[in-house]
């Protein structure tokens, strides 16, 4: 039996590199694929906090959640991103200053 | 630790770890998106393997079939749209980020070894024979989480519906009047702003 700290450590490295990259890269897809490494440590979590309460399924029900709602962010997110292109030509995050001044 | 644990589950488990943590490091490193996404890819992967280690096999599944059915193969379909504009030169940000992202994963080391000193959580309880199967989950699905369960089908709905409006932009309306239909469509904002540059740039060079 694998103890629950190891998948909660993993979880946790996996968020931390998913807020680095969110934070760091300039390209909007890249930055997307962040928010879903991120979302994906936290069902991680969630499934691991479970098997330790194992009366119940209430965190893998909250995961299964969680799944469904990062499948419909990230069906919008594209499309937005997919838009965004298409007004500026470019995918940078920089590029989207329409509000600027 | 790891002294007194099934090796094959051991083995199992940091392949799936290594395979996380490197998926999820190429995921952001990788300069071209097409290989992020092919990393993500090995990420969720390797979840789903340690769903299964965790006794969630109809989440393992439908981790597979979720995302890495369906959003991995939707941001390949966007990224081979855009086509090879979706990897811009010059990625990266400026020093004030980079520090920002630094000490966020310092602080999240930092968590990661307080988890790791804690011994509260060692002990796990027995899995009874149906846990995280199909049956127990459905049934659970079905009465007490029926609500959220209808939510979420609403909120997929709404999520198609907006994707589509969104990713199809302004089509030409056939009801308008053809003289309007005749006419370019507007420029963007950017190339407006070239020409009209280049009108001051010829009206200065009439005048010399």
């Amino acid at each position: 039996m694998i103890p629950i700290p190891a998948f909660l450590v993993v979880a946790g490295i996996l968020f931390g590199i998913g807020a680095i990259g969110f934070l760091v890269r300039r390209n909007v897809i890249v930055a997307l694929m962040s928010i879903e490494l991120m979302l994906n440590a936290v069902n991680l979590t969630f499934v691991a906090f479970n098997r330790v309460h194992a009366e119940a399924h209430t965190g893998q029900v909250f995961a299964f959640f969680n799944i469904a709602v990062a499948a419909a962010e990230a069906a919008v997110g594209l499309a937005i991103v997919l838009s965004f292109f298409r007004l500026r030509r470019t995918v940078r995050s920089d590029a989207g200053d329409l509000l600027k001044n | 630790m790891f002294g007194h644990y099934d090796p094959l589950e051991l083995i199992f488990f940091s392949i799936c770890a290594v395979l996380a943590i490197g998926g999820a490091l190429g995921t952001i490193l990788f300069p071209n998106p097409i290989r992020g996404a092919m990393s993500l890819l090995f990420t969720i992967i390797a979840i789903a393997g340690m769903y299964l280690q965790l006794h969630a096999p109809f989440l393992a599944a439908i981790q597979l079939i979720v995302y890495a059915g369906a959003v991995v193969v939707l941001f390949l379909f966007v990224i081979m749209l855009i086509g090879p504009d979706s990897n811009p030169p010059h990625d990266g940000r400026g020093v004030v980020v980079r520090t920002i992202g630094a000490i966020a994963a310092s602080l999240f080391v930092l968590q990661t070894i307080l988890v790791l000193s804690h011994k509260a959580v060692g002990h796990l309880p027995v899995a009874q024979p149906g846990f995280g199967s199909v049956d127990a989950f459905g049934a659970l699905l079905f009465t007490d989480w029926l609500v959220p369960f209808e939510v979420s089908s609403f909120l997929l709905m709404v999520s198609i519906i907006g994707a589509v409006a969104v990713a199809r932009g302004k089509q030409p309306d056939p009801q308008a009047e053809p003289a309007k239909a005749d006419e370019p469509p507007a420029a963007p904002k950017e190339l407006g702003a070239a020409t009209k540059a280049l009108k001051v740039q010829t009206k200065t060079g009439a005048h010399a």
